[in-house]
């Protein structure tokens, strides 16, 4: 069997997957930046402060050595999009891996990928599923990059609501950060799903972590109130701090259900964009 | 502030949860492997005043790359023979359980360090020295040299427990908002 020629378009979208990854692991997204500079000014806990002044110097220590924010460098989710007229192919899913495989090596990246149940490790931070990979259309050619770390994505839920328990979203959502206490290592963010399919509701929670967080609307705004009147703070030592904010998307679902679920993200909410230039 | 150093003594008799402090001086990382290596054949430093790190850290070429704290949860109950052997200070994320809480109770205390803090750790830390390397990187027993490491007492030697208070707040709290809320 011939191997497949690597075309312009495979290395373009292989390095903009590294280059995406690079910038993701190394530098935090300029609205995360600012909600955590918004959180050392106002939060009055001097514990919390203290926290939120190490993660300000961290992120800064990691710019100025050019390494990850932190050593749990996730595992790699991938949101492709791709223009009117252009197809998804198995070459696009190989690039990708030759940009995941390649960044784990320049970076470098822990790998933190495993079998399930084996648990033997590939080396590469790809495997089954992995990189997971949504594909999505829009204007552009472009791979947005969200390296998901452990810590937070283990205290993440999934809850089917009744359609009579609206109300009860805020419950849900609170009670998450509630039981998940300082693991996830807040201030976090929260993705919040509401509506779909019991798969999409998951997908819809991790999507909400790709807005950017500088703006909230209302409902979000009273969610994230209701989160930080918890008082878990930053680690779980108390304080004002416990959500940045709270992502929420929408979609429409069967009458007789109301799937949520909430994707927790740690303080290292960390995403990138790079434009695929095929010469 | 309070500036701590290696080996410890009495001084941390006088901590209370919530004090922030730094740490200088040589410490040692252990995470589980490493533990019930320890448990085995032995502690391969001396213990006395000796301060452990919950941590698996990134080392290249000699050079601490990367050194923030795991969840120390996970060494629960692999915890009581340091503290029998004079180990004063265990670092970590997370806190630790009733067990430990006892167990650090009138000699040691749980330090608290920022979880993902990995770069501003290995920026106050040079390498010392390494153990049981046939574990792996991660799980190893790596000789650190600190500079002023910035944490927080998160359990004190008589029985203070930052974590487990602001659990409890935060329980009570949400009793209070599903009363309001009427959830």
């Amino acid at each position: 069997m011939s191997v497949p020629e690597k075309t312009p378009l495979f290395h373009a979208l292989a390095e903009a997957t590294k280059s995406a990854l690079r910038k993701a692991e190394i530098e935090l997204p300029r609205d995360v930046m600012q909600a955590l500079l918004r959180a050392a000014r106002t939060e009055t806990n001097p514990t919390a402060r203290a926290e939120l002044e190490n993660i300000l110097a961290n992120v800064s220590e990691a710019a100025t050595r050019n390494v990850p924010i932190c050593q749990d460098t996730g595992v790699p989710v991938i949101y492709l999009t791709l223009p009117e007229g252009m197809a998804y192919t198995c070459r696009m899913s190989d690039a990708m891996r030759e940009g995941v495989a390649a960044a784990t090596v320049a970076i470098p990246l822990r790998p933190n990928v495993v079998d399930p149940l084996t648990r033997a490790n590939t080396g590469t931070n790809c495997g089954r599923g992995m990189p997971a990979v949504h594909v999505r259309s829009g204007d552009v050619f472009e791979v947005t990059v969200l390296p998901k770390g452990a810590g937070s994505e283990n205290v993440s839920r999934i809850g089917m609501l009744l359609p009579s328990e609206k109300d009860a979203i805020g419950r849900f959502v609170t009670e998450t950060m509630l039981l998940a206490g300082g693991k996830p290592c807040p201030p976090v963010v929260l993705g919040v799903g509401i509506g779909s399919t019991f798969d999409g509701v998951a997908a819809l929670a991790k999507e909400a972590l790709l807005q950017p967080i500088d703006d909230m609307t209302e409902y979000e705004q009273d969610l994230c109130d209701a989160v930080n009147s918890l008082g878990i703070g930053p680690m779980g030592l108390g304080g004002d701090t416990t959500a940045l904010a709270v992502k929420v998307r929408r979609g429409d679902c069967h009458t007789a259900s109301l799937p949520v679920a909430v994707n927790v993200q740690c303080w290292a909410c960390r995403r990138a964009t790079e434009k695929v230039l095929v010469p | 502030m309070t500036d701590l150093s290696t080996p410890l003594g009495d001084d941390v008799l006088s901590l209370r949860a919530g004090d922030l402090v730094t740490l200088s001086g040589r410490v040692y990382t252990a995470r589980d492997e490493a533990h019930l290596r320890m448990q085995e054949e032995g502690i391969p430093f001396d213990p006395e005043g000796a301060a452990v790190y919950h941590c698996g850290p990134i080392v290249h070429n000699g050079r601490v790359i990367a050194a923030g704290p795991t969840t120390s949860a996970r060494m629960n109950t692999l915890t009581g023979f340091l503290l029998d052997s004079g180990v004063r200070a265990l670092i970590g994320k997370g806190g630790m359980d009733e067990t430990v809480r006892r167990a650090i109770a009138g000699r040691a205390v749980y330090l608290a360090f920022t979880g993902g803090c990995a770069a501003l750790a290995a920026s106050r830390m040079t390498l010392a020295g390494v153990w049981f390397e046939d574990l792996g990187m991660a799980e190893a027993v790596w000789g650190l040299d600190l500079d002023r490491l910035p944490l927080v007492v998160g359990m004190d030697a008589h029985g203070g427990d930052l974590f487990d208070e602001v659990k409890r707040q935060a329980h009570r709290r949400f009793e209070i908002l599903r009363g309001k809320r009427g959830w």
